[in-house]
Formats: C-alpha cells, structure tokens, sequence
C-alpha cells in the first residue's frame, strides 16, 4: 500500500493523459478494485484529463484515497483554467460536443462512477470530481 | 519514432496494440492502416486489442473511423481480443461501437473475415 492518501499530476500534453491513468490504474490496484471498477475509474480519468487539456487548455488532475469507515475509495478531481462550460445542460447531453469528440466524455465519465460533481464558471475553469467507491 | 506495426498475413493486415497509446499515436496508427490497405489492396483487417487495459472514446472513435474508412477501400476490419472488462466500461461509457465487427480473438476474427470476403465474392458471381 502506498503511504501517500494524496497527489497530483499535470495535465499540459497528451503524453500525460497517459500518466494519469497509468497513476489511477496504479491507484486502484493498490486500493484493490476489482478489474472492472479499475478499467471504469481509469477510463472515466482518461475522459476527463482529455477534457481539461483540449477544452480546458491544461491543468491538472488531484487524487486522493478517501477511508470512511470501513469503506475505501478514489476520488479524483480534474481542474483547469479554461473558458469554462457556458450551457451546462447541453454539456450533460449524451452526444453533444464543442469540439470534434464524440461528446461521450463527460456524460460516459458520470456514467462509470459513483459520484460525480461538476463545477464551472465561464472564463473561470471547470472542475470535476468523481468518487468511486471499492 | 514511436509506431505501431502493421503486419502483413497473406491477404489479411493484423495490427496488434500492445501499449497504452496517446492520441497522436492512435491517429497515426489510422493513417498507417488506411495507406496500408490501399498499397496492399488488402481485402481484411484484424485489429488485435487483447493487450489493452481501457478503451476510452477516443480509441473508440478511432477504430469506429478504421472500421468505416476501410470499407470505403474495400477492406473489411475486424476488432478482436476485447478484455470483458474493457467491453463492460465501453457500453456503460455509451460506445456500442455500432457497425464494427468483432471476434473473440485473431483466430475467430480470421475465420470470420474469411467468410465475409469470400461471402462478397459468391455476390459477384452470382449477380
């Protein structure tokens, strides 16, 4: 088990989306999730940390392992200083996009954990946090 | 520079993933195959995945666009080795990557393109 509960890890180039969820898999298999919660919260990371390089311009994603009681779980938060989102309900439909994605990420991210909490403000960044619980 | 090899199997392509690519690297990857296919006149594709540990939507796009950009060059494209976990993420992620063929693994996914190419075949002489 690693003794560090917290940390971060940039998101300025493509090349560190593929850190982060390399750090999440690390993470989980350390917290013992099962193969298919760690394939979901490493993907779920892997939309995000996409998300906060090409829309947000960069930032970076926070992790922590969180115990409650006897329950153990993830939670990563993805912050970046870009133009925000200005249509939040459109931003939350399946299949919409500003970009040229899919439009899947941020909705198929929701999808793949337990919580899911977004916060942004126009010319202020967007933050998302996810939980995801062993 | 960091690429991914395309195989040449007899009258089939077999592209194997073996690491967790960027997204220049898939969007390469998809350039490769297409000149590929084109240069070979392969007639099936083999996109073998059973290293891969997640499969978010960018590489889903990507192997949705190698699936149809293959077709437009007469190549079949089959996606094989799918981890069931990495299978369970893709559908709750929303990806039921519609229009791609998938096999359980390289072998199956030959089987099947054979039948699928030679299936084109018997359409010709017959019509």
């Amino acid at each position: 088990m690693s003794s560090l509960t917290k940390g971060e890890s940039p998101l300025r180039s493509e090349h560190d989306i593929v850190l982060a969820r390399q750090q999440v898999r690390r993470l989980t298999q350390e917290l013992k999730f099962s193969l298919v919660d760690q394939t979901k919260m490493v993907t779920a990371a892997s939309e995000l940390a996409r998300n906060a390089l090409i829309y947000g311009r960069g930032g970076a994603m926070y992790w922590e392992v969180l115990q409650v009681e006897s329950r153990t779980g993830l939670k990563l938060l993805f912050a970046d200083e870009g133009p925000g989102i200005a249509n939040m309900d459109l931003a939350m439909t399946d299949g919409w996009t500003s970009g040229n994605g899919l439009g899947m990420g941020l909705t198929g991210a929701k999808r793949l954990v337990n919580e899911f909490e977004i916060d942004s403000k126009v010319n202020g960044g967007t933050r998302v946090t996810i939980t995801r619980w062993k | 520079m960091e690429k991914i090899p395309i195989l040449r199997m007899g009258e089939f392509l077999l592209v194997t993933i073996q690491i967790d690519m960027h997204d220049q690297l898939a969007l390469k990857l998809q350039d490769d195959l297409s000149n590929a296919i084109q240069k070979n006149a392969t007639k099936g594709v083999l996109i073998d995945i059973s290293s891969l540990e997640m499969v978010d939507s960018f590489i889903g796009r990507m192997v949705a666009d190698i699936s149809g950009m293959g077709k437009i060059l007469g190549a079949e494209t089959i996606l094989v080795g799918m981890q069931p976990a990495v299978a369970i993420t893709l559908v709750e992620l929303g990806l039921s990557l519609p229009g791609v063929a998938t096999a359980l693994n390289v072998e199956r996914g030959m089987a099947l393109l054979r039948r699928k190419i030679d299936a084109d075949g018997a359409d010709v002489v017959t019509h």
